[in-house]
């Protein structure tokens, strides 16, 4: 299976990456009020059943992909 | 044996990427320790080991998160039991945001809020003396210590700040806001107080010749305690 992992900066976090985006877009004249910045993971997995992918997607995520502190994770799993 | 009593074996760890180790490995010596570089892939800390330093740096990289992949190297386990064990652990900067990744230490390291990279002598103010590397300061001793990172606010949830702030281990708190940390934290510390993560340099500031010297307490707490060891390891 193919896993995409988005992790986001959680609600309410400071995100400085993010203003930093905002500011230069409003720069380019773009009427943006918001901008968050966070990173895209793609995996492809050896695995084909589709619950067993996400436990363990979920577990890269809780060890290392994300720190649960600062940041959400959403998991897509597409069959490949 | 000549009699002269052996000085405590410090090891400074070597990350790809670490570019504070060899100043590290310098204070220390200077301050009567014997300091050991030690390679990442290394399983074993050196026979002797008394004290750790995990010095400053940009570690793999900075890849995904600072510290984040650093904190799974093999030398990090024999870190981990050597700070079980009681042994004083001082992260540096980047050693600070790897202590804060592999859990020894609580919270983790933002990029700084004003976003920009912050390169200059800060006061730090001792806030806490119940640690190894802090016995020997005054409560509310000032100490000058340069910082040099892009990502040092240090950030952990209200409960875990007030559960810090009440027992002892905030540490070491910036006498002004220097990069957006959560109650202006410079330094924290586990619950025992063997294990002190701060973003300020100490091993940057030992030398009078090139500037403050805020740094010589917080090092001399760690040979310290790296000797008080000594005669346990025989």
């Amino acid at each position: 299976m193919k896993a995409v992992v988005l992790v986001r900066p959680k609600e309410g976090i400071l995100d400085p990456q993010g203003q930093a985006v905002e500011e230069s877009l409003r720069k380019l004249g773009f009427p943006v009020s918001a901008a968050r910045v966070g990173r895209v993971v793609d995996l492809q997995l050896d695995v084909s059943d589709p619950s067993e992918a996400k436990a363990q997607v979920e577990r890269m995520c809780g060890e290392l992909l994300a720190n649960p502190l600062i940041e959400s994770v959403e998991i897509e799993l597409e069959p490949t | 044996m000549n009699g002269t009593p052996k000085p405590p074996l410090v090891a400074v760890v070597v990350f790809p990427g670490s570019n504070d180790d060899g100043d590290a490995a310098h204070a220390l010596q200077g301050l009567g320790a014997e300091a050991r570089l030690v390679w990442h892939a290394d399983t074993e800390l050196p026979p002797g080991t008394g004290g750790v330093v995990l010095p400053g740096g940009f570690s793999y990289g900075d890849y995904l998160r600072c510290g984040a992949i650093a904190r799974l190297t093999p030398v990090m386990d024999a870190v981990r039991a050597l700070a079980d064990d009681g042994a004083p652990v001082l992260g540096i900067c980047n050693g600070f945001q790897i202590l804060c990744e592999s859990g020894l230490l609580p919270g983790v390291l933002r990029p700084n809020r004003q976003l920009q990279f912050v390169c200059e002598d800060t006061v730090v103010r001792v806030e806490s003396t119940s640690t190894r590397f802090t016995a020997a300061c005054g409560l509310g001793d000032e100490l000058v210590i340069p910082v040099k990172h892009g990502e040092g606010s240090w950030y952990a949830d209200d409960e875990t700040v007030h559960e810090l702030e009440t027992s002892n281990r905030v540490v070491l708190r910036y006498a002004t806001d220097v990069n957006g940390s959560v109650g202006a934290i410079a330094g924290v510390a586990n619950g025992p107080g063997n294990v002190l993560g701060l973003m300020p340099h100490p091993e940057h500031a030992v030398d009078p010749l090139l500037g403050p010297t805020g740094g010589v307490p917080i090092l001399r707490g760690l040979v310290d305690a790296a000797r008080d060891r000594m005669p346990m390891l025989v």
